[in-house]
């Protein structure tokens, strides 16, 4: 092996090393120690010094403690469980707005195809943070969506939606929509337009056509973008704390409290490596997908 | 044949209308006489007059556009030297768990992130600040720099490179002038990636700053706790008129870069 290629593989490779595996493991650790009022705010420290008996007094204080805490305690997995609620609702309702955007883009004219994709890919690029600002001015009890209700006699009291979850699921379906557009309409674009007609000859009704052949084909973009949806809106945390309310619960905005507020570093820790276990499951089936659709591919 | 039904023109009118009507108003907004943001009491430029005086938002922006200068171009080398790693590595010990780590982070919840960052920021006792922020965003955005680099490297004819070998390039040389004029557009994008993913951030960045560096995201989130400004409003609009401007040019300029390297391969077939 030459000197490049070793430089060219080993930069990459230990920048990742030091800057991604090794904290994780840090968590890992953290999440089995305890938590003290000291600096840093945990207990056992590795004391190097000490050489081998060092290490194995340390070893032997890690414990899954906050493990077992995070499962008595209420607050935790109630809060994972309505995390998988909402981020499973929002991927839902981002499907139903979602689809029919792509199925659109992917019948207009060739000549519009360009403009529609770049409408769509540029709130992506527009700060998510400010996106999600943008709600609060509508969604609050002043805000342009009561006083256009107001306006027009629907409601006599202004609707309360800014802080309540339902604000966290607009939130979630109008940040992620992209990513359940661009998916479905890829898969859409590359539709054989003869299918549908070959459907109809065969005695399919045009709704009988849409479902066996649109939407069948679409299913490995569905179940992309659902999976784009699904797993960060999992773990989000600016949406619930600037969209919901004291009410919210959702696990992202556990860790940072725990983090921030409580100061409480092991118990953080082990939060973020039960989210982490949950995650893997949707990873390990998007990967399986990805994997499906470029066979299908080639 | 397909047909553009009045069903797909109600569909893509009610999307883009959801897509962009909250931006729009936001906009608007911006240019309120009133505190109040929202009544509207007659138009106005002065919230941006005031937010040019506020020095902490101005040290912000600064100290936004450091980093993310900064972490996007160490992500952009990085990134790429990942992709070439990827589609022509090869064999090499632990390449599994080397394509595990470009991968993993993309998945990664921002919290998680910034949170093994932080911790080992604090246990290898950096000082937290603009050099951690840079680090971290690097880290991360290194990932998506190799994955849009490396699609397009999947589709690069490799005989290129060994035609220019063949004729006498040093395989640096033949790297210089076949291989990165080709993936440009794709190196180009990627920083483009980088660059906002880096201004836009601030889970990440939340955990790994210092009371010394507060980057713009930061600042926002901790005014727009507190609730609307109008304010906010107008360095929202600065910002969303700055990314439409880059990401049109940017748009435009790689499709005209494309469509000359399409002509040019033609012509070279011919």
């Amino acid at each position: 092996m030459n000197l490049a290629r070793r430089l060219l593989i080993g930069v990459p490779y230990l920048w990742l090393f030091a800057l991604f595996l090794v904290p994780f493991l840090i968590v890992l650790k953290i999440s089995m120690s305890d938590y003290a009022i000291s600096i840093p705010p945990y207990t056992p420290t590795l004391d190097l010094s000490e050489g081998w008996a060092g290490f194995r007094v340390f070893w032997a204080a890690l414990d899954f403690e906050n493990y077992v805490f995070l499962t008595s305690d209420d607050l935790y997995w109630k809060a994972y469980l309505s995390s998988l609620q909402i981020a499973a609702l929002a991927t839902f309702f981002t499907l139903l707005i979602g689809f029919p955007i792509a199925y659109a883009m992917a019948n207009a004219p060739d000549e519009w195809r360009p403009s529609l994709m770049m409408l769509v890919i540029l709130p992506f690029w527009t700060s998510f943070l400010i996106r999600v600002y943008a709600w609060i001015g509508i969604l609050s009890n002043e805000g342009f969506l009561n006083q256009i209700l107001m306006w027009t006699g629907l409601v006599s009291e202004p609707l309360v939606i800014l802080n309540t979850n339902t604000a966290v699921y607009i939130g979630i379906v109008y940040t992620y929509l992209p990513f359940m557009i661009l998916p479905i309409y890829s898969t859409l674009e590359k539709l054989d337009g003869s299918l549908l007609e070959a459907a109809q000859d065969l005695g399919c009704t045009k709704i009988g056509a849409f479902w066996s052949v649109t939407v069948h084909l679409a299913k490995p973009g569905v179940i992309a973008g659902c999976f784009l949806v699904f797993i960060p809106a999992l773990g989000e945390f600016v949406i619930p704390s600037l969209l919901g309310g004291s009410k919210t619960l959702m696990i992202g905005k556990v860790l940072w409290e725990e983090f921030f507020s409580n100061r409480d570093w092991p118990v953080a820790s082990a939060v973020a490596i039960i989210l982490l276990l949950i995650l893997i499951i949707p990873i390990v089936l998007f990967q399986r997908n990805e994997q499906k659709q470029r066979e299908a591919d080639q | 044949m397909r047909k553009f039904t009045w069903f797909n023109a109600v569909s893509l009118t009610f999307g883009f209308a959801f897509l962009y009507i909250p931006m729009i108003i936001l906009i608007v907004y911006s240019f309120n006489e009133s505190k109040l943001v929202t009544v509207w009491a007659g138009f106005s430029t002065k919230w941006y007059g005031e937010l040019l005086q506020n020095e902490a938002f101005l040290d912000a922006a600064w100290v936004t556009v450091k980093v993310a200068t900064i972490s996007s171009t160490i992500a952009t080398v990085l990134g790429t030297m990942a992709a070439f790693v990827l589609v022509r590595g090869g064999r090499f010990f632990g390449r599994t768990l080397f394509s595990g780590m470009i991968y993993a982070p993309l998945v990664m919840p921002e919290v998680i992130t910034g949170l093994s960052l932080l911790l080992l920021f604090i246990s290898v006792g950096l000082d937290r600040g603009v050099t951690t922020i840079v680090l971290a965003h690097a880290t991360f955005s290194m990932c998506f720099v190799s994955v849009v680099v490396s699609s397009r490297m999947v589709t690069f004819d490799k005989s290129l490179e060994e035609a220019a070998m063949d004729l006498g390039c040093t395989p640096w040389d033949a790297f210089r002038s076949v291989t990165l004029p080709i993936i440009a557009p794709a190196v180009i994008s990627g920083w483009l990636l980088a660059f906002t993913l880096s201004l836009d951030d601030l889970v990440i960045a939340s955990f790994t700053s210092g009371p010394a560096a507060t980057t713009l995201p930061i600042k926002i989130f901790s005014a727009v706790r507190l609730g609307v400004s109008p304010e906010i409003n107008a360095l929202s609009t600065i910002i969303i008129a700055f990314v439409t401007i880059g990401v049109l040019t940017a748009s435009i300029s790689t499709k005209r870069a494309i469509s000359r390297q399409k002509r040019d391969e033609q012509m070279a077939q011919q």
